[in-house]
């Protein structure tokens, strides 16, 4: 399996990840080794095996529908980059 | 003070032989003496003095918990209220967390000090501490040699005797390995344990909490405090916690040890091998008896673990987008851009490879072949685990193929940093809990002796442990320089 500098550009978009054109090569040389890798798994036959998300076979725990926290609007916007009048600020998206 | 265990700490504060405060000052000065360590990102001199003060309020008013005024401190993927919680990242370098993680709330309360927040590499990634923001940590046995990872800080902190227990993550044998390579004990408790709330996601399926400490005692003595069922970790797992220190003390007698021979094929450091094997020598004195036990899928691990847990990587770390917390870029052109770059400025290196390898994984066309795949994989692995654990009480086999490697040997080559972790990932797979402890040393660099369990035995692991240090001294030998 080899990859890219164009298919690293692909994904790196698709994760909305930053990456130095220098890098690409690089990054496309890493990714392919270790794809290499996952090639071993190919040999296993798993047709009969269900996949395992969860150490116990747990599903996710339910809660009632009741409200338990606070409004703490305030505290949590002290550490955003950028708010104003309680609203987190982003670059304009509608001209 | 520095060179007693937490056992005798208590003990030592509750005869009034030292205050907490005493204690506190004491250890404090040692991580400003050897801050060369870099296993500190933050120290919280003030609180602990506070949190110490109370505490000695506590002893005087007849407080009986084994933790209270016992210096600790946490690994920087806890979130600690008020105090920057930066997951070894510049992304969350200015991240002061608004709320505190169980984990921390429960040594809080407790009555336990904190003397700060320990080096990591970056978002629990890594191997070897090298991929933190904050420059690589030393290994205090050699200080060209890396510490392990990802909780290096904490292995070195401990094995430096800066503090004398502190609290790790292992999503891969990222407790055991440092461990091992520190020569302390590190104990990765089964998935569901330890609350995973407040403590930052790489790979949920995987990460797990858990105590790092000079002797198996203290880690039992953590480890009661950090355990239990927690409503806000919907994986946590609705178990009684039994008291760990209750056990420890019994003989092993009849104890059955498994020796898989796929951990000791082609890789492994034939000094390590022997080292491994003169441990299970002191096993049978100590009344065990041994047999082979087989783990076909082994191999698959590494593969199966780098598929899911980038996968997983990369849905969590989808939430670092500039917007609400941690890092934003100067000036975005536009949203995209400032999500974009902000990602791409933020992250280093290892976690932006494993962010593409996660991405990849689950694109469109792709996540049948890896993603279902590596977890049919993962179902294998833990199939044999289960198999084997049927005939025996616990497996024994090596921590890592080798000793501490030099600092910058393995930056290069992502894929042989991968290969290093064989012994350790396949137990995060099958969600076992897990303990690593010092049983010797090859080229004056410490070795661990992996000991791995039933779901939720840790109180047969550290009883398992505790014994063997019962009968050795490998776990009190420090490092030059720092006794």
């Amino acid at each position: 399996m080899s990859l890219t500098a164009d298919d690293v550009k692909k994904i790196a978009h698709l994760a909305r990840l930053g990456i130095n054109p220098q890098d690409e090569d690089n990054y496309a040389q890493d990714l392919s080794g270790i794809l290499d890798l996952m090639v071993q798994m190919g040999s296993l036959d798993t047709s009969e095996v269900l996949p395992m998300a969860h150490p116990m076979d747990q599903s996710q725990r339910l809660r009632p529908d009741k409200v338990t926290e606070q409004n703490q609007r305030e505290k949590f916007q002290a550490i955003a980059p950028q708010v104003e009048e309680g609203l987190y600020l982003v670059p304009k998206v509608i001209e | 003070m520095h060179t007693k265990t937490i056992a005798e700490l208590a003990r030592g504060l509750r005869s009034g032989e030292f205050s907490s405060v005493e204690l506190t000052r004491n250890f404090l000065d040692r991580i400003t003496q050897y801050q060369n360590l870099n296993a500190f990102i933050t120290v919280t001199a003030d609180q602990a003095l506070a949190q110490a003060e109370a505490a000695d309020k506590k002893l005087a008013a007849g407080s009986t918990g084994l933790m209270t005024g016992i210096p600790i401190a946490q690994k920087d993927i806890f979130c600690t209220d008020g105090v920057k919680t930066s997951c070894g990242s510049k992304m969350l370098d200015n991240f002061i967390a608004p709320y505190d993680a169980t984990v921390v709330t429960k040594f809080n309360d407790a009555g336990a000090v904190m003397l700060g927040k320990l080096n990591m590499d970056e978002f629990a990634m890594g191997s070897s501490n090298e991929t933190s923001f904050y420059g690589p940590v030393l290994n205090p046995w050699d200080t060209n040699a890396v510490p392990g990872g990802s909780s290096g800080g904490s292995a070195a902190a401990v094995a430096a005797r800066l503090v004398p227990g502190v609290t790790g993550t292992d999503t891969g044998g990222s407790i055991r390995q440092p461990a091992a390579l520190c020569g302390i004990t590190g104990l990765k408790p089964t998935y569901g344990r330890v609350s995973r709330y407040g403590m930052i996601a790489y790979a949920s399926s995987l990460d797990q909490g858990g105590p790092m400490t000079r002797t198996a005692e203290d880690a039992a003595i953590l480890l009661q405090t950090m355990a239990g069922f927690d409503e806000k970790d919907s994986t946590s797992v609705d178990k009684p916690v039994p008291d760990y220190l209750a056990s420890i003390a019994q003989k092993l007698d009849g104890l059955t040890i498994g020796l898989p021979k796929e951990f000791f094929g082609e890789g492994l450091d034939a000094g390590i091998a022997a080292i491994i094997e003169s441990a299970v020598d002191e096993y049978r004195r100590l009344g065990a008896t041994v047999k082979e036990v087989s783990m076909p899928n082994l191999k698959y691990a590494i593969p199966a673990y780098y598929i899911i847990a980038p996968a997983e990587c990369s849905a969590n770390l989808s939430r670092f987008d500039g917007v609400r917390f941690g890092y934003r870029c100067e000036n975005p052109a536009d949203l995209t851009d400032l999500y974009t770059r902000s990602r791409g400025e933020g992250f280093g290196k290892e976690v932006k490879r494993r962010i593409l390898i996660g991405t990849y994984a689950l694109s469109a066309g792709y996540y049948d072949a890896y993603y279902l795949k590596a977890q049919k994989v993962r179902r294998l692995i833990s199939e044999d685990f289960k198999k084997a654990l049927s005939d025996v009480d616990v497996i024994m086999g090596p921590v890592t193929p080798s000793t501490a490697f030099g600092l910058g040997e393995k930056t290069g080559d992502p894929i042989q940093m991968y290969l290093s972790d064989i012994y350790t990932i396949a137990i995060n797979l099958a969600g076992l809990p897990a303990i690593s402890i010092p049983a010797g040393f090859l080229n004056a660099m410490p070795v661990g002796l992996q000991i791995i369990g039933q779901y939720f035995a840790e109180d047969r692991l550290l009883n398992v442990a505790h014994q063997y240090q019962q009968v050795t001294d490998w776990h009190q030998r420090s490092p030059k320089g720092f006794e």
